[in-house]
């Protein structure tokens, strides 16, 4: 099977989109002649014209803005904002419209739009290329919040995403884009074409929004993590030895409750990771959820490693970044608790 | 240059407040038939002094005069005014029903009749309106049944939208009328965006963007200017100048520029001001900006310079911020009168027929409010079912929500 990069794999989503219904349509900043900054979209302006994928001015509340008009219009607009710190300007256009428009006009108008944009921290990216924003848009009813981990996931999510009839936010960590991450940046990465995650089907195929995945089966402890969290958990079980399941919440809303609460009933033990600031952050929920689901199950305070409630700074990218030694004491606290 | 001294701050006021006498004489109004037609597609750079005029048809006396006259037929003109009445029945009715308690809230169109009955018979199906919550002419005179409106506003059993909406905030595809939100200039971006949908579908149909004078202050009002001229969208883009938002004057909103319409120059746009209480003038307007559209010209901006004559909403009272009887001092008078006066001049209505007309609409309205009623209102009788509340946030209901619907015991 065909080894891609996630950029690759999500690339290939469009594309295999693009080619199978002509009402998807690609546009955001840089998008079109030039193929995005991170190189997401390349050549697909070249394949398919300007109609289809083109550049849009600098204004993201204008990209998604438009692209609920176009919604409404029938057409499926994937539209990309450039960094996740800077959708903000499209909060409203989120929040209060494309979140609620099939409910407030009973269906009569709906809004299938995917808005993605690159997220996480990791890259020396300061304030302003690092944030996880995604607790913002899990509070909102009416939309679908997607983190992908792994090239294969990535496309599949993608193209199920693109088909949803409702609004989709898909969080792409920019930190795995070439290559899994586990938070041991003084160790070369390893691309993704020598992990087996690497491995992407040609043509189509989606994975089921909705459904998490298990990807080290472990029966000490529950670790709940997403996009690149995922590695530094894994990595934080081997270093320190402890029998983790680490399961990869890949839809962060609607949430895979069941899949969660499967493995603390089993371990007894959970501890959420993900590298958004603690207070309020989607971990907050993923505690009290299992907290109560789980709660006569549990054999410890359910723990969260997050990053600090400050800013993401620069210089002090280690220091901030959820790394697998502080994983590593949070699985062992729990553990001895 | 010499140094000023100290720095001054500014804060535009309105000409009048409460107790002083009504004075518009800062508001220059050309005479009626002097404002040229240009081709649809004339070379923008050409026109842009009329962003600063104001397009007029009816003059004093009730004559049609000039080169935007001669578009409708007396038939025509006595639906329009049909139209306008009905909907300021619609609206004494529901705001009286509001005071009676049957429902929370509701907003008039008070003086501003003219603006969405005209501009919607200048459209074709299928076109798409992206209106404000002062646009329900659109869907009168496209014949949206008056009955599913005032269900809306009851919130009753038969509410097309179960419940789930404040009053007056419509929603029918049907007959070209977005889903109204509450949040200001949203959908003027979303009508740029259906716009360029068509556009890319090879389609015919155009978009008509709605906002009110205040609005335009917005950031998406702006970023609707940009998409609209970058992709030239077959787009109309609407700004409705009442001179008010809620307490505040216009000139808050327009700061220094010399009109909303001027605004539009800045992006490339054709920029139009029209008479909004002249039903032959916002209709003629209407057909060139949709024409210039449909011909896949771009888009154009048109401001229509009208009055808010009634309270912001049933929980506003004007009296507070403005001249009571600024209205009555308004130069442009009153939409329904005038063309009343059109129509007498041409030999076609008369006071008698007016007045009996006037009375028929009143009926037709109260036999429709009767229905609507029959449903329930508010707090009495028929109402949306608790279900309805839980359906709809999605395609599919998630999991967490059917939890959650089991909860409230529905």
């Amino acid at each position: 099977m065909p080894r891609r990069t996630m950029i690759e794999a999500i690339r290939d989503a469009m594309d295999v989109s693009m080619e199978r219904d002509n009402k998807v349509i690609v546009y955001g900043e840089d998008v079109g002649f030039f193929g995005g900054v991170f190189r997401a979209t390349q050549g697909l302006q070249a394949k398919y014209g300007k109609s289809r994928c083109f550049d849009a001015p600098i204004s993201e509340s204008g990209i998604v803005g438009s692209a609920i008009g176009m919604a409404a219009y029938g057409l499926k607009p994937c539209v990309e904002v450039q960094f996740a710190d800077y959708v903000y300007p499209a909060y409203d256009q989120i929040v209060s419209e494309a979140a609620r428009l099939r409910y407030r006009s009973n269906g009569d108008f709906t809004c299938p739009i995917v808005v993605r944009m690159p997220t996480g921290g990791g890259i020396f990216g300061g304030q302003t290329h690092s944030q996880s924003p995604e607790a913002l848009f899990t509070h909102v009813s009416g939309l679908k919040v997607i983190v992908p981990s792994n090239p294969h996931d990535a496309k599949g999510l993608l193209i199920a995403a693109i088909e949803d009839p409702d609004p989709v936010i898909f969080l792409e960590p920019k930190r795995l884009y070439n290559g899994p991450f586990d938070g041991h940046h003084d160790k070369p990465v390893t691309p993704w074409s020598k992990h087996e995650l690497g491995e992407v089907a040609d043509g189509h195929y989606t994975i089921p929004l909705g459904k998490a995945a298990i990807r080290r089966p472990g029966s000490a402890v529950t670790v709940l993590a997403y996009g690149t969290m995922v590695y530094v958990a894994q990595a934080a079980a081997e270093e320190t030895d402890i029998d983790a399941e680490v399961i990869d919440l890949r839809t962060l809303l609607p949430l895979d409750l069941e899949t969660i609460v499967a493995s603390v009933k089993k371990t007894g033990r959970c501890v959420v990771v993900h590298e958004a600031t603690l207070t309020s952050g989607f971990g907050a929920e993923l505690v009290s959820l299992v907290q109560e689901n789980c709660f006569y199950h549990l054999e410890a305070p359910v723990a969260r490693v997050a990053g600090w409630d400050t800013p993401y700074p620069h210089a002090q990218e280690w220091d901030y970044f959820p790394g697998p030694a502080r994983v590593g004491r949070a699985l062992l606290e729990t553990l001895e608790a | 240059m010499a140094d000023a001294g100290m720095l001054r701050f500014h804060v535009p006021e309105p000409e009048v407040r409460p107790g002083g006498t009504p004075d518009f004489s800062n508001v220059t109004i050309p005479k009626a038939g002097s404002v040229p037609r240009p081709e649809i597609d004339v070379d923008p750079r050409t026109i842009r002094d009329m962003a600063f005029s104001i397009i007029r048809v009816l003059n004093r006396a009730g004559e049609a005069v000039g080169p935007w006259a001669g578009l409708l037929s007396d038939q025509e003109l006595l639906e329009g005014l049909r139209h306008m009445i009905t909907l300021r029945t619609f609206d004494s009715r529901m705001q009286m029903a509001q005071r009676q308690g049957k429902t929370s809230f509701y907003m008039q169109h008070l003086g501003e009749e003219a603006v969405s009955c005209a501009f919607r018979k200048a459209l074709r199906p299928g076109d798409m309106n992206f209106p404000t919550y002062r646009q329900a002419g659109l869907l009168i005179a496209d014949g949206y049944p008056m009955v599913s409106m005032m269900n809306q506003i009851y919130s009753n059993e038969a509410d097309p939208l179960k419940g789930r909406q404040l009053p007056v905030m419509y929603s029918s595809k049907e007959h070209g009328f977005f889903s109204i939100s509450g949040n200001l200039a949203t959908q003027y971006i979303q009508a740029v965006g259906w716009a360029m949908a068509s556009a890319i579908s090879n389609d015919s149909r155009i978009a008509a963007a709605w906002i009110g004078d205040g609005s335009t202050a917005e950031s998406d009002f702006h970023a609707a200017l940009v998409f609209a001229s970058t992709y030239k969208a077959p787009v109309v883009l609407n700004v409705v100048n009442n001179q008010w938002a809620i307490s505040t004057f216009q000139g808050i909103a327009r700061g220094g520029s010399g009109t909303f319409a001027a605004r539009g120059l800045g992006f490339g746009i054709p920029s139009l001001r029209v008479d909004g209480n002249d039903y032959l003038a916002v209709h003629a307007v209407a057909k060139w900006a949709v024409e210039r559209a449909r011909a896949n010209l771009g888009p154009t901006l048109v401001e229509y310079v009208t009055y808010r004559v009634g309270a912001h909403s049933t929980s506003d009272d004007p009296s507070a911020y403005r001249p009571k009887a600024e209205s009555d001092a308004w130069p442009l008078g009153d939409p329904v009168i005038r063309l009343k006066n059109h129509l007498i001049h041409k030999g076609v209505w008369s006071e008698d027929r007016h007045t009996q007309a006037e009375a028929e609409i009143l009926e037709t309205v109260i036999a429709a409010q009767k229905e609507a009623e029959g449903h329930g209102t508010l707090h009495a009788g028929g109402k949306p079912s608790t279900r309805d509340m839980f359906e709809g946030v999605y395609a599919e209901m998630p999991p967490h929500l059917r939890r959650q619907r089991q909860q409230a015991g529905v």
